[in-house]
């Protein structure tokens, strides 16, 4: 504003002289426009919040929230969840001598078997998921060290990927295919899960590896390097993550529309996750027949192929089965939470109400409805 | 050029000659004629052309220059530091978040003044290719503007405007004089005469005025429009004669030429040297109560931001201090990186958290503020009550940095005349000796002295008290300063005047001197115009008078006089005196002035205006040495200002008085109701006024200022006469302590039993109390008891003040220990100081001319503006900005804080909680609108009511919106609404799944949902604040959340080619998509506003203040079986 006066000021002396002959032209132009906005009269609701107004919001709210909160709660509650550590930090785990012998280039991987029991049976489609402890997924040197274009199947990318994977860019002269901290850190444990019958026979329980990841992932973000079917020759030229055993092209070789960067573990694995304890989908164990669990009560064996270190960074490795409703897994903090706004707000009406009573009684009647 | 060589030689031997001497003046050839051999070797200075350069940059230097302009502010400097750390090290965000909005900003506002420059360009250009005369070897020849040089002689014809200050040589009139208006420079209208110098007046054809050979010498330019001093030497047959020039020699730039054919002037100052040009420089800023608090505000947090960022430094520092935690195997660094020492690497990480949480001061901030305040003062202009009818105009705004200072006022300092009163002067009486001439009571020229019940009349006057009073009139009529605006033809005139105002009128810079003119025409004795030196009168006898004008002793507010001196045509010299009776009556010798004081001091309780006259018969002998004098100090180039007024004093002496007049100035309509408003309101008002004593405390009266009620404490040169100033101020200030000896100091005011208090005070004693004591240490404490006897004074009136120490005056209470908001209003030059002195300058559009205007912040047609002004916009304006600042510290500290909390939980890696698009967008989209309309249009309580209650404005009082409580409050719930959405955040997704397949989200899913509940609290936070829901509010809160999701829809929705990652991709439609995320998001948005709803209504509950007793008896009025239910307001919209 200040840096138009100088115009301003030559304008204003050119309009006071005719101004002051009182010439009639000015005086229109100058008058201000009579419209609701201009003189701050735009129709406009004007609510207050009193403790009469906010009242029944309080109740409405107390009342709709226990309920949901309830409801929550025992949806929670009905999940069955079950969790098992298999580290291997005691001398008395199974896992003990995998986890103590571990070394990255030992040929032969460790094998270990962890018994257990679930109590009770678990009906629905029974989730497997396998979860590390103090592990960080989300520092930020990790969360960026991977290359989406590479990922999408982006040619160039393939051969010359992003700055951002550094340090796991290149290897022995050759670009990394995936490349960065995340896929180089791929879970490469195997676990598989036996059910042990009445009679002693360890029966081997299907583990469905398909849609564990995100459809949009595997469908779009994730994509092989196009323009051949072989994938041996669509990642040519590429080196594998320097920790890995196996090349990307051979992570599922049975099926095809499983391996390269569309390979769901990968994917699930690329999906960072929040927080240091997380825990991430395994593999779906789909009900059979409308009859019979999908796991029953008993005994059970998990029987692990022991690749991935943890006790380096002193992180721990779990097994986790649960079921899911329609709000996901077990979980019991949503309802608690519910429940607990709620109440509060049901108790804050209530103090409200005798406020309300109190000191503004002489509006009650105007406001408080029904 | 070997000219320029011999100048730039002359120049270097003056510099290091030390001639020092000539830097305060300068000397101007005329016509670029070298002065004769022999005279003084004058050396030729180099003057700039006449180039207006009023354009800030060139083509070239725009993007350097402006740059530098905007990243001198504090705030622009620090988001560049952000951006540039941002782009030199590896920082959690990328560069574009910070730089985005940066670039946008900066681009705005050099895009804005880029335009505003090239407007000025065309400007300059228009004006500096105008076409000149110059009269080149005694020819008339067309210049463009900007070629103009010094010593140039320009030929200007009527109506044209000067091109740049000139000297006036000759005018097509034989007198030498001619008409000027310089409405474009101080917006008076009316026509003042200027005078060319007596020896180079016959010079009026083109070769004639080339053979003037002169020099002049005068002061180097200076802003001042009304002071010049300078000399010309004119050389006539070799021998110089020197003639002293002052102000009424100098035509300045962007005058324009009236009544007069032409003029052949030569130019002295040009382009920016002009006085014009001089003019034109920005005055000093000032600030806002507010923006100190948002500057206080800011310093928090900065405070808060550098502290997080190093608490986060030393933690993650202590964290990784164990080599598994600092590399796990599964993430390991760059070799380069390993290499880095170490201290290098926690500053980088230092720069890097701070890069993180540096939204936490918002660039936004500053644009949504700068926009709210200009967009908001159209406001003002807009307003129709604050159009006058009669002047055609409406409020102006100079600066719209202060708008919400209108809200804050606690001291109103106002000129009375034309501020209070209409400044529209009305002569009502005279009186001659004791003998009373009322305006009214005459008809067709007949004088019927006096009404019946004046007791002081002689209704036979003899012969010899006639001739007494038609030396009044002619006093009257000669001891003035009044033109006549000419029309047509001299007869026209005679005839115009003596018939009706219709062909001709009177015109003035001062208003009493045209009603005194005018009165004295009704008495009889008509002022026709001023011709070749000589007054004309038409007497009652229909006969012209002709006295010659010798002297005009011309008025000045230290002397409160003028005088003139004049030759009848019977030969006899007159010297006519016309002032203040405070500064006629020590000066007079005889004459009846007992009986005129008497009259004076009862004309002055009326409050009229009053003036004396007085008249001393000079011999030729006298006049001869009064002649001398003048001429001397005229001819002065150093002080010639102080030895003018040292002649003045000596010739203005040994008067005799003629009597006096009373001029009326009515109030200014609604000035009562205002100043009772005003006081209602819990200002203090404070007159501060030229006039004497008497008459101002009349005005007082009948504005309501003094009740009758009122005690008035006197503090005025009489008193202390009597006593001593010391003995004075302390009887007073104990009578206004022992009436508040009993009750506490805060209830004063409030109650309307307790005794009122009104202080007097003049000018003389008030400087007296102003001045720092040197060897009395007591003196000190005078400044200090003064000021506690006007806290206790509900009124003060502030007389015979001189325009510097009303400044004083505001300075005084401006630095008082409470540091009280002050307002100053006035219409005049003699306001401009006080106008510049006080937090918020008003100017009234006055017809003093524009130059209060000018100067002010806020310009108001009429007084009574005042109480919408402030009471109204200013009222709303504080409300809605605090609000805004409250409210963009309060979403930044929710925005910011969670991504504070997640290093905790990611290794204190700098990982950003948000993704950049919400980073970058947060502020500039998501958020800004409703705030912005908010701080535009929201109104907690109807015009109507603040207006009808102005005991509302003090609830805002002392910026009590922004004071620290409530700032603190606001951080907490910030802190608190982040705390709930993070915490809510991390148990949901701790360790579990949340949807209805068993698959999992990410850390970008946590951002989102965390960002979600965030910008639907935040905006659910302002719709709980905002008590005026217009169309537009309810289209800019519900479209920004529509705008929020459609966004996150599209940005989620598709992989973005250009992007070297996808993390966002179907993050927000995942969430969408899962149960217990919305779930959390309504639960996260609850728990956050619970806690602000439940205080707000419970404090109204409780402990109401003013404004919200008032919308609750507003809402019961009004109340209809509607029901409004907060959290349902889409479904409803109700209009009252």
């Amino acid at each position: 504003m200040m840096a138009s006066s100088y115009n301003a000021k030559e304008e204003d002396g050119h309009h006071s002289g005719p101004s002051s002959h009182g010439g009639a032209g000015a005086v229109k132009s100058k008058k201000p426009d009579n419209t609701a906005f201009k003189q701050q009269r735009l129709p406009a609701w004007q609510p207050i919040l009193t403790a009469g107004t906010v009242l029944p919001a309080f109740f409405v709210i107390g009342l709709i929230f226990i309920p949901i909160g309830i409801g929550l709660y025992v949806t929670s509650n009905n999940i069955k969840e079950f969790e098992i550590d298999y580290t291997g930090v005691d001398v008395s785990s199974p896992c003990f001598s995998c986890a103590k012998n571990y070394s990255w280039d030992s040929t032969t991987s460790c094998t270990c078997s962890v018994n257990f029991t679930l109590e009770q049976p678990f009906e629905s489609n029974v989730f497997m998921y396998y979860g590390l402890s103090n592990f960080y997924q989300n520092h930020r040197r990790y969360v960026k060290s991977r290359d989406d274009s590479q990922l999408n199947g982006d040619r160039s990318a393939l051969t010359n990927p992003s700055k951002e994977c550094e340090p796991y860019r290149t290897s022995e002269g050759q670009p990394i295919a995936p490349c960065g901290a995340i896929a180089n850190s791929l879970f490469n444990d195997t676990l598989v899960l036996y059910h042990v019958d009445s009679n002693g026979t360890k029966i081997s329980i299907p583990l469905a590896k398909k849609g564990i990841a995100w459809w949009t992932d595997k469908h779009v973000k994730f994509r092989n390097p196009g323009g051949n079917d072989n994938l041996t020759i669509a990642f040519q030229g590429t080196n594998k993550p320097v920790n890995w055993r196996k090349p990307v092209f051979e992570l599922d070789p049975d099926d095809r529309d499983n391996n390269g960067f569309i390979n769901e573990d990968f994917i699930v694995w690329m999906r960072t996750a929040a927080l240091p304890t997380f825990r991430k989908l395994y593999r779906i164990i789909h009900k059979k027949s409308s009859s019979t669990p999908t796991l029953a009560s008993g005994r059970y064996i998990l029987d692990i192929t022991y690749n991935y270190p943890v006790l380096s960074f002193d992180g721990r490795k779990r097994m986790i089965l649960s079921t899911i409703s329609w709000m996901g897994g077990k979980n019991p903090f949503l309802g608690i939470a519910y429940i607990t706004v709620g109440s509060i707000c049901f108790f804050l009406g209530v103090v409200l109400l005798i406020i309300h009573h109190k000191y503004d009684s002489r509006n009650s009647s105007a406001d408080i409805p029904n | 050029m070997g000219l320029d060589l011999s100048t730039l030689r002359t120049l270097i031997s003056r510099y290091c000659a030390g001639e020092e001497n000539w830097v305060d003046s300068r000397t101007i050839y005329i016509g670029h004629k070298e002065p004769p051999p022999g005279t003084e070797a004058f050396i030729q200075q180099r003057f700039p052309d006449n180039r207006i350069v009023s354009s800030k940059y060139t083509f070239w230097n725009f993007i350097p220059k402006n740059m530098f302009e905007q990243f001198r502010r504090v705030a622009n400097f620090y988001f560049l530091i952000i951006f540039l750390v941002q782009l030199i090290i590896d920082t959690p965000t990328s560069p574009v978040t910070s730089g985005l909005p940066l670039f946008f900003v900066i681009t705005v506002t050099a895009i804005k003044q880029g335009y505003e420059d090239w407007l000025r360009h065309k400007a300059d250009n228009a004006v500096n290719q105008c076409p000149v005369h110059v009269l080149q070897h005694g020819k008339v020849i067309c210049k463009q503007s900007r070629k103009l040089r010094v010593g140039d002689i320009v030929f200007v014809k009527e109506d044209e405007s000067f091109p740049c200050d000139l000297i006036l040589l000759s005018s097509s009139r034989d007198d030498g004089t001619c008409h000027v208006t310089t409405a474009s420079l101080d917006g008076e209208s009316s026509h003042k005469t200027y005078y060319a110098v007596q020896d180079t007046k016959a010079y009026n054809a083109e070769t004639e005025v080339d053979s003037i050979h002169a020099t002049i010498e005068c002061e180097q330019p200076q802003p001042d429009l009304y002071k010049f001093v300078g000399r010309i030497n004119i050389y006539m047959n070799n021998e110089p004669v020197a003639r002293p020039l002052g102000s009424e020699n100098l035509l300045l730039r962007g005058a324009t030429l009236k009544n007069t054919e032409y003029i052949y002037a030569v130019a002295i100052y040009t382009g920016m040297e002009t006085k014009m040009a001089l003019n034109y420089q920005s005055k000093s800023q000032k600030r806002s109560a507010v923006e100190k608090s948002m500057n206080a505000y800011l310093v928090v947090y900065l405070c808060i931001l550098i502290s997080k960022a190093f608490v986060n430094t030393v933690l993650k520092y202590a964290w990784q201090a164990d080599p598994i935690r600092d590399e796990p195997w599964y993430d390991q660094r760059t070799e380069a990186a390993r290499q880095r020492n170490i201290v290098i690497r926690a500053f980088t990480d230092f720069l890097a958290f701070m890069v993180l949480f540096n939204y936490i001061i918002p660039v936004s901030m500053y644009v949504t503020v700068e926009m709210q305040k200009f967009l908001g003062s159209y406001f003002m202009m807009w307003d129709d009550e604050m159009f006058d009818q009669e002047l055609g105009e409406r409020a102006v705004v100079n600066t719209s940095d202060l708008n919400e200072e209108l809200g804050q006022v606690e001291y109103v300092f106002t000129d009375k005349t034309g501020t209070l009163t209409e400044n529209n002067m009305e002569f009502i009486e005279c009186c001659v000796d004791g003998h009373v001439y009322v305006a009214q009571a005459i008809c067709n020229g007949q004088v019927l002295p006096g009404a019946d019940s004046m007791d002081m009349i002689d209704t036979s006057p003899g012969p010899e008290a006639r001739q007494r009073e038609e030396l009044f009139f002619r006093a009257l009529c000669l001891c003035h300063t009044v033109q006549v605006k000419e029309e047509e033809t001299v007869d026209g005139i005679k005839q115009g005047i003596h018939r009706g105002k219709s062909t001709s009128f009177y015109i003035s810079s001062s208003p009493d001197e045209v009603a005194l003119v005018e009165g004295m025409k009704r008495l009889g004795f008509t002022y026709l115009r001023l011709k070749d030196s000589h007054m004309e009168i038409l007497n009652r006898e229909e006969e012209i008078e002709r006295f010659e004008l010798l002297e005009v002793l011309t008025f000045d507010s230290v002397r409160r006089r003028m005088s003139v001196i004049v030759r009848a045509s019977t030969g006899e010299l007159y010297l006519f005196c016309k002032g203040a009776d405070s500064s006629i009556f020590p000066r007079v010798i005889s004459g009846k002035v007992d009986q005129v004081r008497a009259r004076v001091e009862h004309n002055a309780v009326e409050g009229l205006r009053t003036l004396c006259v007085a008249y001393r018969p000079l011999s030729p002998a006298q006049y001869q040495e009064v002649c001398l004098l003048l001429s001397r100090a005229k001819l002065a180039l150093q002080d010639r200002d102080k030895r003018l007024a040292e002649a003045y004093d000596i010739i203005e002496k040994d008067l005799i008085l003629l009597g006096a007049t009373a001029v009326e100035d009515r109030l200014q309509e609604k000035a009562a109701d205002t100043i009772e408003s005003l006081h209602k309101a819990g200002m203090k008002v404070w007159v501060l006024t030229g006039d004497k004593m008497e008459t101002a405390a009349a005005t007082c009266y009948a504005s309501k200022l003094f009740h009758r009620n009122t005690q008035i404490l006197e503090l005025t040169t009489k008193r202390t006469e009597e006593q001593s100033l010391h003995d004075v101020l302390f009887d007073l200030s104990r009578t206004v302590l022992r009436q508040h000896g009993g009750m506490s100091r805060d209830v004063s005011g409030l109650s309307g039993d307790y005794m009122d208090y009104g202080l007097i005070i003049d000018g003389a004693t008030l400087s007296t109390v102003m001045k720092p004591g040197q060897e009395d240490s007591n003196s000190g404490n005078y400044k200090e008891i003064f000021l506690e006897i006007c806290r206790n004074c509900s009124a003060v009136l502030c007389c015979r003040m001189a325009p510097l120490q009303k400044a004083q005056i505001v300075k005084l209470i401006k630095t008082s220990k409470e540091h009280p908001i002050t307002l100053a209003i006035g219409d005049g030059a003699n306001d401009v100081s006080m106008i510049l002195e006080a937090h918020v300058g008003i100017g009234i559009m006055g017809k003093e001319g524009r130059q209060a205007v000018r100067n002010s912040d806020y310009a108001i047609p009429k007084f009574k503006h005042l109480k919408k002004i402030l009471l109204v916009h200013g009222h709303y304006y504080y409300i809605r900005i605090s609000e805004l600042v409250q409210y963009f510290f309060y979403k930044n500290v929710c925005f910011i804080f969670p991504q504070f909390l997640y290093q905790f939980f990611c290794g204190f890696s700098q990982q950003p909680l948000y993704d950049t698009a919400y980073l970058t967008l947060y502020n500039i989209s998501f958020t800004s609108l409703p705030i912005l309309v908010y701080s535009l249009i929201e109104q907690h309580i109807n015009m109507d009511i603040l207006k009808k209650d102005p005991s509302l404005y003090r609830d805002i009082a002392k910026n009590s919106l922004l004071r620290w409580p409530i700032f603190i409050y606001w951080t907490l719930l910030g802190v608190y609404d982040a705390i709930v959405m993070f915490f809510g955040a991390y148990f949901l997704f701790d360790n579990t799944t949340f949807t209805s397949n068993g698959q999992m989200f990410g850390n970008w899913t946590f951002g989102t949902l965390v960002f979600t509940a965030l910008v639907f609290i935040v905006t659910f936070k302002l719709a709980l604040d905002t008590h005026y829901w217009t169309w537009i509010n309810h289209f800019v809160i519900w479209g920004s959340l529509i705008f929020f999701v459609v966004f996150s829809l599209l940005w989620g929705g598709i992989i973005w080619p250009f992007l070297n990652y996808q993390r966002m991709y179907y993050v927000f439609m995942q969430m969408l998509s899962s149960g217990p995320a919305w779930l959390s998001i309504v639960l996260l948005i609850i728990a956050s506003l619970l806690p602000d709803v439940l205080k707000k209504v419970i404090w109204r509950s409780l402990w109401p203040t003013t404004t919200e007793r008032i919308q609750m008896k507003r809402r019961c009025l009004a109340s209809q079986p509607s029901t409004i239910f907060m959290l349902s307001q889409t479904s409803s919209r109700i209009s009252f």
